[in-house]
């Protein structure tokens, strides 16, 4: 029997020393009880096996595809294509004075991050299980792995984006600099939906079921096919707390030079990033120690 | 005396019955949770155990384990299926906490509890190398290194740029273990690996493995190659019921855990289909081993016939199934593998469901005296194995003294089949000398 303090210090100091003249590094393994430490620094020492899990998805995604990575585009852009007929040629939806295929394509990049990043991650503990267990790391690198993946695909569509912009003469104003920040907001949201999607995975295998589902609604709960302006304006707080929102609204800010974000909406976004972060990384540590007997 | 490398202090595992097949569904899990204020009440009040289960059944995995390894031993695991072996060994590499007690151990750890984790086969020889060497704890650099020596020893040079999906399992294999080969951490846990790949190769493992400890490095090593454990081990824990029965030398613990007379299952029955050994396909109803001439009792020595008998529910119909038996000596060489290969009634045909018995007749004269260990396989088409059971009996073949005519040495081999012999007087030198 141990206290719980003690090991979880001694696990991430010890996890990965180097090896050489240096003192031994010292594992303690008992028992953790109640809350877990998160252990941030652990997924430190792991983070070249990080880069060779990615590393790996990204050479092995497009093997023996036809189109390899033009698929990275071609998802978004016949998205793009199917909202300017529905949306902008049929259903007459407002584009907030720039061209409707750049409004929608605009959005469409981040959230095709966002909607591959959701799916692979909340899946990838069940497609590691062959790695969790036979061997130990820090299993947090899992989840994150797909989430960098995405970033990939990301490079590629907004290469096109940038294309478009050009054609269709929109320049972007200072605003720009604040595109890293929407990024970063979009990625840490995945991560956040991720985490948790991913360990409860584990157990019950209905998470899998819902994920195709909830990133449809996900997709109409967010401003991507239509501006969030035709939200009612007392509605448009509570409807910041789709961090996607957020998202969409500062890309569209950014690059098409649209009406900027209202700030309480991006600040409930990020708020509720930072707590589905928080609580995720939680859930996660506290279900891990018995992944590898579920799984 | 040297350092101490792993300490460990009663360490036990609690698992729950099902947990490691059943997940859950969402709708337990809510009732669960809404129901849990109410059952802690109520346990609370009639002064249950906080462990006490709300899920169903418990039981040990492993308890009271309390162990010292020095750095530089090879430690060797030895004891029968579900005894607790894999568990220590998961505990120990940390893919899973224990329930109780705690262990330290000094120095980088690695574990092998399979060759070529996180083999992807898409991707080639040296990317693999890579990405394997990555997942079992090997830096970028370390791996770069040693990279011209893994390939050396994997003896895949050749094809290192091809995608390992158009390996032979046999390049697989010696890749992946290359690899593994030079974790060179000064803790490693290794589970089995020994059994995979042709002799040759075996042999250069086994080599490397007693290189690791002449280097000083501690390696935890389990196994059902007791020749293996024998030739690399000094010491041996023997583990049973989740406990270590014994520990001492490899030649004692070993010799303990072959003549102990509980190795021997001559007979299993399982009565309820439904916690029966098996799957969606095929359950076990019963097992035995009997000698088909009366008058010596239970007892099968190297003369007796006996008789291998399964009873098993068939539960897919019209599957076209078949048993395979392997039957293994003591020290683990495979003596012989059989299947109901020209069986006249149901050999080939489509079973229905329901309860079959098949008996497998084994003659006299065939089997060496010693522990034999049998290992069942449920095929269907011929090709695919839906069951597989270790051990699922261990029967001892006892000597017969009567028919060694005064020969009382030890009698090696796998099997000791009695042959026909004939010799003749080809031609007299008496005779030729009177010529």
């Amino acid at each position: 029997m141990s206290t719980a303090t003690a090991p979880e210090q001694t696990l991430a100091e010890a996890a990965r020393a180097p090896m050489g003249a240096g003192e031994r590094p010292v594992v303690v393994i008992s028992a953790t009880r109640g809350w877990t430490a998160l252990r941030l620094g652990e997924l430190w020492k792991y983070r070249e096996l990080l880069y060779f899990l990615v590393w790996r998805d990204v050479k092995v995604r497009y093997k023996q595809t036809m189109l390899g990575a033009a698929w990275a585009v071609l998802q978004p852009l016949l998205t793009m294509m199917i909202f300017t007929l529905l949306f902008s040629k049929l259903a007459k939806v407002p584009s907030e004075g720039v061209p409707y295929p750049i409004f929608a394509y605009c959005a469409l990049v981040p959230w095709t991050l966002f909607a591959f990043a959701l799916g692979e991650s909340g899946n990838s503990l069940v497609n590691s299980q062959h790695l969790v267990t036979k061997v130990y790391f820090s299993r947090l690198v899992i989840p994150i792995a797909p989430v960098l993946v995405g970033l990939v695909d990301f490079s590629i569509a907004f290469v096109l984006l940038l294309g478009m912009m050009v054609y269709y003469g929109v320049h972007p104003g200072i605003a720009i600099v604040t595109l890293p920040l929407f990024l970063l907001l979009a990625i840490a949201t995945a991560l956040g939906v991720g985490l948790w999607l991913s360990a409860l995975n584990v157990e019950y295998r209905d998470v899998r079921h819902t994920i195709p589902f909830l990133t449809q609604f996900w997709l109409f709960a967010s401003p991507i096919a239509y501006p969030s302006s035709a939200v009612p304006a007392k509605w448009r707080v509570l409807y910041g707390l789709n961090p996607i929102a957020g998202v969409v609204e500062g890309f569209r800010w950014a690059l098409l030079g649209t009406h900027r974000p209202s700030v309480p909406m991006v600040l409930a976004s990020s708020a509720v990033v930072a707590l589905l972060i928080f609580s995720g990384l939680i859930y996660f540590r506290r279900v891990e120690k018995t992944f590898a007997d579920v799984v | 005396m040297s350092a101490l490398a792993i300490h460990a202090e009663g360490i036990g595992k609690l698992y729950y019955i099902g947990q490691r097949q059943t997940h859950r569904n969402l709708r337990d899990a809510l009732t669960d949770t809404i129901t849990a204020p109410v059952r802690a009440l109520r346990a609370r009040l009639s002064g249950a155990q906080r462990n006490g289960n709300s899920r169903g059944e418990t039981f040990w995995a492993l308890r009271n384990v309390s162990f010292d390894i020095e750095e530089g031993e090879i430690i060797g695991i030895i004891g029968r299926n579900g005894a607790g072996k894999s568990t220590l060994l998961k505990i120990l590499s940390r893919i899973t906490e224990p329930t109780e007690g705690r262990a330290v151990i000094h120095g980088r750890v690695g574990s092998l509890l399979e060759v070529g984790t996180g083999f992807h086969p898409e991707l080639t020889g040296r990317e693999n190398v890579f990405l394997n060497g990555a997942i079992l704890g090997m830096s970028k650099g370390e791996i770069a290194r040693k990279f011209d020596e893994i390939v050396a020893f994997s003896e895949v040079e050749k094809f290192i740029d091809t995608p390992v999906k158009h390996y032979s399992s046999g390049m697989y294999v010696r890749l992946a273990f290359a690899v593994a080969a030079y974790l060179e951490t000064e803790v490693l846990f290794v589970d089995e690996v020994l059994s995979v790949g042709d002799g040759e190769f075996q042999k250069k493992c086994l080599n490397k493995m007693q290189g690791a400890g002449d280097e000083g490095r501690t390696v935890f090593l389990v196994s059902h190659n007791l020749t293996a454990i024998q030739r690399l081990c000094r010491k041996v824990f023997w583990l049973e019921h989740g406990n270590i029965v014994l520990s001492g030398t490899a030649k004692e613990v070993v010799g303990a855990y072959l003549s102990s007379a509980s190795t021997a299952v001559t007979e299993q029955e399982w009565p309820d289909p439904d916690s029966a050994p098996g799957n969606e396909k095929v359950r076990l109803r019963s097992a035995r081993v009997r000698p088909l001439e009366r008058g010596t009792g239970d007892e099968i020595n190297v003369r007796t016939p006996f008789a291998i008998e399964f009873e098993y529910w068939n539960l897919k119909p019209q599957a076209r199934l078949n048993l395979s038996l392997v039957v293994y000596t003591e020290d683990g060489t495979m003596a012989f593998n059989t299947g109901p290969i020209g069986e006249p009634v149901w050999n080939g045909k489509p079973f229905p469901a329901g309860l079959f018995r098949s008996v497998c007749y084994v003659p006299g004269d065939l089997l060496n005296d010693g522990i034999h260990r049998l290992l069942l396989l449920v095929v269907e088409n011929r090709s695919v194995v839906i069951y597989r059971r270790e051990d699922v009996l261990t029967f001892e073949v006892k000597e017969d003294i009567s028919m060694r005519e005064g020969w009382y040495g030890d009698w090696p081999g796998a099997t000791r089949p009695m042959l026909r012999w004939t010799t003749e007087l080809v031609s007299p030198i008496a005779a030729e000398q009177q010529r």
